[in-house]
């Protein structure tokens, strides 16, 4: 059901780069028309939706806190993600100065890619797991020294400046999704400092999201031309994610723990 | 006589060698490679950037805020030595202060002490903007983000 409605859309729409208030060609208010109109429309038609306006600036201005107004998630369709490609988890390990996974029970792994099947079946299918940034995340409920914490964005961080490195986070998270850093690094990329002695786990790529980018892993699935990935706003009933979740069926992973997670899952 | 001469010398080197001596403690190398106003005045900044780092690394991390004056970054983009391209090492911009003020901050454990604006992703001028700089002959330093 959900797979002939995805395929019935043509596949630019579902691009993940153009970013939520990119209204298209179809609109009936040409730029050209918009402007043409009377002083007076025009203060009527700013009053109205003039909080729309505000929202479509995707990059905050550096120097102003984050808001509650924006709950950052993403989408991922399973049904688009390839089995055997791993350009999202390659291309966080690039962006966030991650090692190429070579001991897997203490590499850092922000995301990994899984690949299931249902035995009775036959029916498999591959999905990118990482920090699913819940609403209510066990790993701040645990944390000792507050090290582990939400933004107002709904971004889950570690704050390493405060962590001990206890990893109680690692255990509370259902998702697997954080790794402590074992061995010393000196190849941080400037934006992302880490180190040894800390936990830590996927930030959304919190220092592009601030400047109105996207994540690296979503821009690498849509330059394989997979698509997979969409990144947006969820309260933004306007947000290509808000509009794609309220169409198709989505799933939270481990739904009945009621953590009102950020990462959904469509075709699980 | 020639052991004389040897004496007087010997005298004279040694005298020449404790007039360039500074003192029992060598004073740290600060060398201003970057010519410029620093984003606060010098005393402000030689008192209080620990604290001016410590309120921007919190103001980053929790509410992300990303303004540059205060960021460690940004210290490090312009204090980084252009010999050695690294804020660390005996003649570091911080690390021969500290050494001197025997402190040990343990902010080079995470952060990247070297200054690789073509590693900046996004906010920074990108690998083409640098070289495009660097043949115009400015050594990519007047790009601006």
């Amino acid at each position: 059901m959900s797979e002939s409605m995805e395929r019935a859309q043509p596949a630019n729409d579902r691009h993940p780069l153009p970013r939520e208030g990119d209204r298209g060609e179809g609109h009936p208010t040409s730029r050209r028309g918009f402007l043409a109109t009377s002083a007076a429309a025009l203060a009527g038609l700013t009053l109205a939706p003039g909080i729309r306006l505000v929202e479509i600036a995707a990059a905050k201005p550096d120097n102003e806190p984050v808001t509650a107004k924006v709950r950052w998630g993403m989408l991922i369709d399973t049904t688009r993600c390839q089995s055997g490609c791993t350009e999202c988890v390659s291309a966080c390990g690039k962006e966030n100065g991650l090692s190429e996974v070579t001991k897997p029970r203490t590499d850092a792994q922000w995301i990994r890619k899984i690949d299931l099947k249902d035995l009775k079946t036959g029916h498999a299918l591959s999905l990118p797991m990482m920090c699913q940034h819940c609403a209510h995340p066990p790993c701040v409920d645990v944390c000792p020294t507050g090290a582990s914490f939400k933004r107002a964005d709904g971004i889950v961080l570690v704050d390493r400046h405060i962590c001990i490195g206890c990893r109680y986070c690692m255990m509370a998270c259902p998702y697997k999704a954080r790794s402590f850093v074992h061995e010393p690094h000196t190849d941080q990329n400037p934006e992302v400092p880490r180190g040894q002695g800390c936990v830590e786990s996927c930030t959304l790529c919190v220092h592009r999201v601030d400047r109105g980018g996207t994540p690296a892993c979503v821009e690498a699935c849509a330059a394989a031309g997979h698509n997979a990935m969409l990144f947006g706003d969820l309260n933004d009933a306007e947000s290509a994610i808000s509009k794609r979740i309220r169409e198709v069926k989505t799933t939270q992973v481990r739904a009945d723990l009621k953590l009102d997670l950020g990462v959904r899952y469509e075709g699980i | 006589m020639k052991s004389l001469a040897i004496a007087v010398l010997w005298g004279l080197t040694f005298a020449a060698a404790h007039a360039a001596e500074p003192g029992r403690t060598p004073l740290p190398a600060i060398a201003i490679e970057k010519p410029g106003q620093c984003v606060e005045p010098k005393d402000v900044m030689r008192r209080d950037h620990m604290k001016l780092l410590k309120h921007q690394r919190d103001k980053t991390m929790h509410e992300g805020i990303r303004t540059k004056p205060h960021s460690l970054n940004e210290c490090v983009s312009c204090h980084a030595s252009q010999k050695t391209g690294t804020v660390l090492g005996a003649e570091g911009f911080c690390q021969s202060c500290h050494d001197y003020a025997a402190v040990k901050p343990d902010c080079w454990d995470c952060h990247q002490p070297k200054a690789k604006p073509a590693l900046q992703s996004q906010s920074g001028p990108s690998n083409r903007d640098l070289l495009d700089a660097m043949q115009r002959g400015r050594g990519g330093q007047e790009v601006k983000p």
